[in-house]
């Protein structure tokens, strides 16, 4: 499927999508001390990703946002025993190259960081740690996963509380997807050039009908309803990242959610998991967000 | 008509399992409640985390069928994760409550989690395997974040090992424990052992 690597890396890609394989069905929450990392684990999370600041409080401090020190990684490593994540900023390798020298076990290439390369991506086939990567469309997911992403993410739009980007994002994915299995093969090429993405991977989709790594949902889960939808629509697994810490009630907010994801598609089952929460985060209308503001419009 | 397989789908691989025994020929049926594992007649435990696993195991009532489902007699293959949970128990933990892990304790060894490492430390490897599971030729084993089998008890026969002589895989009567991952590989001879 990727010819462009040799064989060594393809089976090292094999244990990277076989990690991402481990974490479906399951919420990966974000987490900014061991405390909260202890909350998450207790509360059943799969793992979770270690940063200073979540998206939330990011995009209301402004400034730059960077890696995250890795003394305050290496105590979330500490705390728990579930993989942990840890985010560098796109197109950063340096900095991918210290979460791995630290051991986490999946980076994320992330646009809620502020990027710093404009044009290039991280070369993740470099890496024996896996790489997680956003997209908003089936074009950017395929750029992703041909530089080497063993996972993929709605991109959502991180911080707000407002699920519609992730809605849109999983939408396009899924259109995309299906939209493949309809084409002729002498229609595949034409199509790679549309969306701007590897025709080899193109043509195994055609067959499955699937991405051929796992695909999550992240940017705006905020209650186990949020997360039922995600998983509804074709997430394998959530991403919470504001709106477990930011809502009144962290741990019954982050069991719910665990129990949502596994329940999706039990209504009753829902309906008791929701009944005793309290506030939720409080949302941004995302429309209201100017353009050059959005964390989703970072990367390409 | 035989039963079809339960596939625990609390949390975890569980779909590259429900596609490798679609490869051996068996029918699958998802778990996630008392009343499906009823109907089933097999049960794997997928590779997932152990601290999800466990808790999602109470919190949905299946702890105490889940026992009395490996006492029937039914095929049982945990892999990773669910060799975890079928341990009778955990060392090198440096939390004293195991992080909440309670495993069932249907297999009579215990399990050292994380045992290589963390995931840059994750290898794929030939296993030597027992006499019964030898055709087929050489099995390639996909280790992500694996456990280690620790002490194994008097009646627990070892089915699997690594070159280096450590084993890897187990069976005691119905129930099979593998510390690697071959669903994540097109080996189908691990799964098989769940026709009965």
């Amino acid at each position: 499927m990727f010819p462009w690597v040799n064989d060594e890396a393809q089976e090292l890609m094999r244990r990277k999508i076989g990690l991402a394989e481990m974490l479906k069905g399951g919420a990966i929450m974000d987490v900014t001390n061991a405390d909260q990392a202890k909350v998450a684990e207790e509360a059943g999370a799969v793992a979770v990703m270690a940063l200073e600041r979540i998206p939330a409080d990011i995009r209301s401090d402004g400034g730059i946002a960077r890696m995250s020190q890795p003394r305050m990684i290496r105590q979330i490593q500490d705390a728990v025993s579930i993989p942990v994540m840890a985010k560098c900023r796109i197109g950063h390798f340096a900095e991918a190259q210290v979460l791995e020298a630290l051991g986490v076990d999946f980076v994320d290439e992330s646009e809620v960081l502020t990027p710093a390369d404009e044009h290039n991506h991280v070369w993740k086939w470099d890496f024996k740690v896996p790489f997680v990567c956003g997209c908003r469309n089936l074009g950017e997911a395929l750029r992703r996963i041909g530089e080497g992403a063993a996972m993929i993410r709605t991109k959502g739009e991180a911080g707000s509380g407002n699920i519609v980007e992730a809605v849109r994002h999983m939408r396009m994915v899924q259109e995309g997807l299906r939209r493949l299995t309809q084409l002729r093969d002498d229609e595949l090429m034409a199509e790679a050039k549309t969306l701007g993405a590897p025709v080899s991977l193109l043509a195994e989709i055609k067959k499955t009908g699937k991405l051929p790594v796992p695909n999550f949902a992240a940017g705006g889960v905020a209650t186990p309803a949020d997360a039922a939808l995600m998983m509804q629509l074709g997430a394998e697994t959530v991403f919470v990242g504001s709106g477990i810490f930011k809502s009144s009630d962290p741990k019954p907010r982050a069991e719910a959610i665990v129990q949502a994801v596994t329940y999706h598609d039990d209504p009753a089952r829902l309906l008791e998991i929701s009944m005793e929460l309290g506030e939720a985060m409080e949302g941004i209308d995302v429309a209201a967000i100017p353009e050059d503001e959005r964390l989703a419009s970072r990367g390409w | 008509m035989p039963l079809p397989v339960g596939l625990l789908a609390l949390q975890g691989d569980f779909e590259m399992h429900r596609q490798a025994l679609a490869r051996a020929g068996l029918e699958t049926l998802p778990v996630r409640r008392p009343d499906e594992l009823a109907r089933a007649g097999g049960l794997v435990i997928p590779g997932g985390e152990s601290t999800t696993l466990s808790r999602l195991i109470d919190r949905g009532g299946l702890r105490a069928p889940l026992r009395e489902f490996v006492s029937s007699g039914r095929p049982v293959l945990g892999t990773c994760a669910g060799l975890i949970m079928l341990s009778r128990g955990l060392v090198g933990e440096r939390h004293e409550t195991w992080h909440g892990v309670q495993p069932l304790a249907l297999l009579d060894v215990t399990v050292r989690r994380n045992g290589y490492g963390r995931q840059i430390d994750s290898f794929t490897e030939d296993l030597v395997l027992t006499d019964g599971l030898q055709d087929g030729g050489p099995c390639r084993a996909v280790y992500i974040r694996a456990p280690r089998l620790e002490d194994i008890g008097p009646g627990v026969e070892v089915i699997a090992r690594r070159p280096d002589g450590e084993p890897v895989g187990v069976r005691a009567d119905n129930v099979v424990g593998l510390t690697f991952h071959p669903e994540l590989g097109d080996d189908g001879r691990f799964h098989a052992l769940l026709s009965g």
